[in-house]
């Protein structure tokens, strides 16, 4: 102890305390404010970048999840209007043939109808014209034979002689 | 072969260490850093003409002066704990027989009986033993022990007591430049020259280049992981100034303690004391009215008790938290300068049972040893320092804002806190 107190130096603890007053001013002033006002306002920068990343991040993805729900929307509403055409061509296909089925069915008819009366109208001509044919003929031929006097006698005999038979 | 022979060759490969370095740097620099070109300049000159400008050669008056013996040793480690009036790097015997002193000497100021008086440290003529006196505005001063003395009026030379203590003389206030003052100026110097220069370095870019790549990791250091989470994250910036330049000024001084330039700095009290007397002095001053309460009137302690706690509170903040600060440090770096020194002494002290090579291959190996904790030891004490310094001003500026819990008894239970203080 006594040698410690013996090597206390009055002298360097005055030089040590006024040098390092000075060296902490000086420091202070030209070094450690300048540095860690820098320092922290390069951290306050580095955290502003990354909060504004992972807002950018953020809404990006909410921009992306939009997208996606706006291409499934777009999908299904394609989807839905294939579908409608799908249905409204074979509505249309469907409509045409009951359509066209009926049309034939009507015309068929008709002109079986038509045929008909056509085949009725040809019968009763026919028939008429058979009748009075058949009548001048019977007329002509009845003219005819009867002109004929000898003939008719020899006919009748004929006839008679045939009657005998049976 | 010998000690001084041995430091001789250390200082010549340092001194050639580093102008190679110098060399490559400024090579690799070129004209990019003036700052660097100066310092090496600087340096440069005060490694060789200054040196060898200096060199003083004294007649061998008493015998052999060089260190051979145990107890020559001995005193060689004490002398070098001791601060010094003149730096001195190496002496060595030429082959002329003469006695060669390898230094600079360095102004003494003093505040005597008669005002301020100043000389070289030359003109003790590498005396101290008091036989030289140096007569200056008619104040006649000597050099004992390292000491300088002023003589008494009247008296013509030093007179010893028993003890050898000088009976004749008085002390003066002794301002002068000794070697470690010179050694606070260049610690203080590169200090400011590296840091102001990394603090420039942001007007231009935001992550520093080069040295200061280096710097800004540990002043971030010494802000995250000192100041901030033993101030606290209120009021941490008002003190990270202070704990910022200690730390540097005791790692670099302790580091300038292990180059060959011998400096012992932070292994004088005189400088470890001013240091605890700063960090007493800025907590005293900033403690708050708990910190005060918490001394002079202990809550949660029986009235009786509270008289003798503030007692043992006021000593413990105002001598004991200080006292420990500046032993811690002085006793660590002495410590490691006598080991270090001892070791080497080695060579010298077994070279008779070891043989030469083998003394100096085991004094080698061993203080190679010591030398690369004391490196970490280096750092660990200013980083200590610098900690329990934080520490307590800490605690003198923490809010108490929190009521103390009390268990069923109506004493308080320590939280953490209290745990860590008394821990200290």
């Amino acid at each position: 102890m006594e040698t410690l107190l013996n090597d206390f130096s009055p002298g360097l603890f005055v030089m040590q305390t006024v040098l390092l007053i000075v060296l902490i001013l000086l420091m202070v002033k030209f070094a450690w404010k300048p540095i860690l006002n820098s320092l922290s306002e390069r951290e306050e920068g580095i955290q502003g970048a990354l909060d504004a990343a992972e807002k950018a991040k953020l809404e990006m993805q909410n921009l992306q999840a939009d997208n996606e729900k706006l291409l499934q929307e777009a999908r299904s509403e394609r989807e839905t209007m294939l579908k409608e055409a799908r249905d409204i061509k074979a509505k249309m296909i469907s409509e045409a043939k009951e359509e066209a089925k009926d049309e034939a069915d009507k015309m068929i008819t008709q002109a079986q109808a038509a045929i008909e009366g056509e085949k009725k109208a040809a019968i009763a001509e026919m028939k008429a014209t058979v009748a009075t044919l058949s009548l001048e003929i019977a007329e002509k031929v009845l003219n005819h034979e009867l002109s004929d006097k000898e003939k008719q006698l020899q006919l009748v005999d004929q006839m008679l002689g045939k009657a005998k038979l049976n | 072969m010998h000690l001084f022979r041995g430091f001789y060759l250390l200082f010549h490969y340092f001194c050639a260490r580093i102008r190679q370095a110098l060399f490559f740097s400024k090579e690799a620099m070129k004209i990019s850093n003036y700052s660097i070109k100066f310092f090496g300049v600087l340096l440069t000159c005060l490694l060789t003409i200054n040196v060898f400008a200096n060199e003083s050669t004294v007649q061998e008056q008493q015998g052999d002066e060089r260190i051979s013996t145990k107890v020559e040793i001995e005193e060689y480690i004490l002398h070098h704990l001791k601060d010094s009036h003149d730096f001195h790097l190496v002496s060595y015997t030429n082959d002329a027989g003469e006695r060669v002193h390898v230094g600079f000497p360095l102004p003494v100021i003093l505040y005597g009986n008669n005002g301020i008086t100043t000389f070289m440290s030359s003109e003790f003529h590498h005396d101290s033993d008091g036989k030289v006196i140096v007569e200056k505005n008619g104040n006649r001063f000597v050099n004992y022990h390292g000491k300088i003395y002023e003589l008494e009026a009247g008296a013509t030379e030093l007179a010893l007591d028993a003890e050898h203590h000088p009976v004749n003389a008085s002390k003066p206030l002794d301002l002068s430049i000794t070697k470690s003052v010179f050694g606070i100026l260049i610690a203080g110097l590169l200090m400011l020259w590296f840091f102001s220069s990394l603090a420039r370095q942001y007007k231009k870019r935001n992550i520093p280049k080069g040295f200061g790549r280096v710097l800004e990791p540990l002043v971030i250091y010494v802000r995250d992981e000192i100041a901030r989470p033993n101030i606290g994250e209120k009021k941490y910036k008002k003190f990270t100034g202070y704990l910022l330049t200690v730390f540097f000024f005791i790692w670099i001084l302790n580091l300038m303690g292990l180059t060959p330039f011998g400096f012992n700095v932070t292994g004088q009290i005189a400088v470890t004391a001013a240091l605890a007397v700063f960090t007493l002095i800025i907590y005293v001053v900033s403690g708050n009215k708990d910190f005060w309460g918490h001394i002079f009137w202990m809550p949660g302690v029986p009235i009786l008790i509270r008289p003798i706690l503030a007692i043992i509170e006021l000593v413990g903040t105002l001598i004991i938290k200080p006292f420990s600060l500046l032993v811690r440090l002085f006793a660590n770096i002495s410590a490691g300068h006598i080991i270090l020194m001892s070791l080497i002494a080695i060579m010298i002290n077994l070279k008779a049972d070891l043989g030469p090579i083998g003394s100096t291959a085991l004094s080698f190996g061993l203080s190679l040893f010591i030398f690369v904790i004391e490196l970490l030891v280096a750092f660990l004490q200013a980083y200590i320092f610098t900690m329990l310094s934080a520490l307590f001003i800490g605690m003198a500026v923490a809010e108490h804002d929190h009521e103390h819990e009390h268990d069923a008894h109506g004493n308080e239970v320590a939280d953490a806190e209290d745990i860590r203080e008394n821990f200290i």
